[in-house]
């Protein structure tokens, strides 16, 4: 259970996030999510589209260095401890989290933790066997 | 005939020195280098050929080229047993340059050095503080030998540790310095933050060569360290330091230790030999060099030969201060960098054919040099970690294949300017 998500290379300079956003706007592509890892020299935009092929060739072809990675999506009730029970597991397992972030979906109660394990096989297979939600791609831009 | 009297001999005097000094070479060159032999054979020259001075024009040229494709001693005319040290530069890509010595040529090379400071006014009473890089670059040990060859002391401090360099000077009492022009501008800005003014130091000149340098720079290392500085020339193809050296007499021109060098200037284009006072290509041809004799070597660099008598009362033929270069090399920090060996750095991390434009700047008084890498599809990550691995990577790896610390930062497709379709390799900021 993996969802596909996006990533853009950045140059620390200013507009690039707005042209990036307009470039999906124009191409009527829905971001769901999005996260950017920043250094001093360079950033990285991760980001959850409805129209994951699309949203990397339209990019592309606007000059963007575009990637494409296999996330998963767990879904916790929107309470105190819901990331908390996710990553005991991940630490109960020896996973290692390569980044995160984080959403509340339309109606509140739940919110969806978007996790880059180091081992994502076995990142998945734990997370189902300890009881937990896993969202697919259609289901994220469902929401 | 000692080397004073050498070096004021009348033209015709010399130049008989010269010639026999360049049949012997050609023929003994032509009897144990396959590669020469090879080429002039296919130039349709024989060694015997060579009856004037004039019919050097008839020998092919050496370039990096062909030490590249005899790496590392295919052109060395001796028994490795015979061969007592061997140095290296930069090549254009990843194989460095190598150049041998016997002990004959150590002691010609120190025998030169010698007269090299000489011609500056250094003598035996002189503290010779020599901060040239010791090591395979020739610099350091090429100034060394010829020091202690003229009698002088030598403080072999090289490169580095530059508030230790001022004490060192103060505390020794050194007269001359040794170093590459930026980093004699170094030394003083940094005497200026220890407390050390000139007037505390005996320093009187300066000798200074390795990188280009223009008439302010040398007009700055004179107001601010309050010596004479002087130019010197030299590169390890021929032999090191101690080619064409600065008089005290004239501040136009370095004389060329013809004796030992015979210097030639020819068309960029052409290749044909072009007469004194014409601006082109500096090519040498090492007349006495036991090892590693070079025939005809271009060097790439542009300068003029100047024929008009010195005041000094030297007869040796004046090259002008170099001026540029044919190819695309630079210098950052006295170490010689080629554009290729970047591209070949990138090769071997990216494994395909970068976008990347080497950016040099000039901070204070040292060269800088920013490597900027386009980030392909290939070697993107969505994760920093991957990406930052990538950075110190390249950087690890031009250090270690040329010895120069870089920056390198990862910019976004497309933005290194392209003219034409191809990019601009080099962008030079640097107010020589």
């Amino acid at each position: 259970m993996r969802v596909e998500q996006i990533s853009v290379f950045l140059e620390n300079k200013s507009g690039r996030l707005a042209e990036i956003t307009q470039v999906l706007a124009d191409n009527a592509i829905n971001i769901r999510a999005l996260t950017v890892a920043d250094t001093a020299d360079f950033g990285i935009l991760r980001l959850m589209v409805d129209k994951v092929d699309e949203a990397k060739k339209v990019l592309k072809d606007n000059g963007f260095t575009v990637g494409k990675t296999n996330v998963v999506a767990v879904e916790v009730p929107d309470q105190a401890g819901g990331l908390a029970s996710v990553l005991k597991t991940a630490e109960t397992e020896d996973l290692n989290v390569e980044y995160m972030y984080a959403f509340v979906n339309k109606s509140g109660r739940n919110a969806v933790l978007i996790f880059r394990f180091d081992d994502m096989d076995k990142a998945i297979a734990a997370m189902q066997g300890a009881g937990f939600t896993l969202l697919d791609g259609a289901q994220i831009c469902g929401l | 005939m000692n080397w004073e009297e050498i070096e004021k001999l009348p033209r015709p005097g010399l130049e008989s020195i010269q010639l026999q000094r360049l049949q012997k070479l050609v023929h003994r060159v032509y009897a144990t280098v396959e590669p020469y032999k090879k080429k002039m054979d296919e130039a349709g020259v024989k060694p015997g050929d060579i009856q004037s001075l004039a019919d050097l024009r008839k020998l092919p040229f050496t370039t990096k080229d062909d030490l590249r494709d005899n790496y590392p001693f295919g052109l060395f005319t001796v028994p490795m047993d015979d061969v007592v040290r061997v140095h290296a530069s930069s090549g254009t890509t990843g194989k460095p340059t190598v150049v041998g010595y016997t002990a004959n040529d150590i002691e010609m090379w120190a025998s030169v050095m010698g007269r090299a400071l000489a011609m500056a006014g250094v003598t035996r009473g002189d503290m010779v503080h020599n901060a040239y890089g010791y090591g395979l670059f020739t610099g350091g040990l090429g100034a060394h030998y010829g020091i202690e060859h003229l009698g002088a002391t030598v403080i072999p401090v090289s490169g580095g540790n530059t508030k230790r360099q001022i004490t060192i000077m103060r505390d020794f009492g050194s007269t001359v310095l040794l170093a590459t022009p930026s980093y004699a501008l170094n030394l003083a800005d940094a005497m200026a933050d220890v407390g050390v003014s000139p007037g505390d130091l005996k320093l009187r000149v300066g000798i200074h060569g390795a990188e280009p340098w223009s008439e302010n720079m040398r007009e700055e290392v004179e107001r601010k360290l309050g010596i004479k500085a002087v130019d010197i020339y030299g590169l390890s193809e021929v032999i090191g330091p101690g080619v064409a050296m600065e008089c005290l007499e004239t501040d136009h021109g370095m004389h060329i230790l013809e004796d030992h060098f015979l210097p030639e200037i020819v068309d960029p284009d052409t290749f044909e030999p072009l007469p004194y006072g014409e601006s082109g290509e500096l090519v040498f041809t090492t007349l006495t060099k036991e090892a590693f004799p070079i025939i005809r070597y271009r060097t790439k660099d542009i300068s003029r030969l100047i024929a008009e008598p010195c005041a000094c009362g030297r007869t040796l033929v004046r090259m002008e201060k170099v001026t540029g270069r044919t190819d695309d090399m630079l210098i950052i920090r006295g170490v010689n960098v080629f554009p290729s060996q970047v591209e070949h750095v990138l090769m071997g991390v990216e494994g395909v054919e970068p976008h990347y434009q080497i950016e040099v700047n000039r901070q204070g008084n040292l060269d800088t040099m920013s490597v900027l890498v386009e980030v392909s599809e290939d070697v993107f990550s969505d994760e920093v970690r991957v990406l930052e691995n990538l950075t110190k990577k390249i950087q690890v790896e031009i250090k270690d294949l040329l010895g120069v610390t870089c920056a390198v930062k990862l910019v976004e497709p497309r933005t290194i300017q392209r003219s034409e379709g191809k990019a601009q390799r080099v962008i030079d900021n640097r107010k020589l």
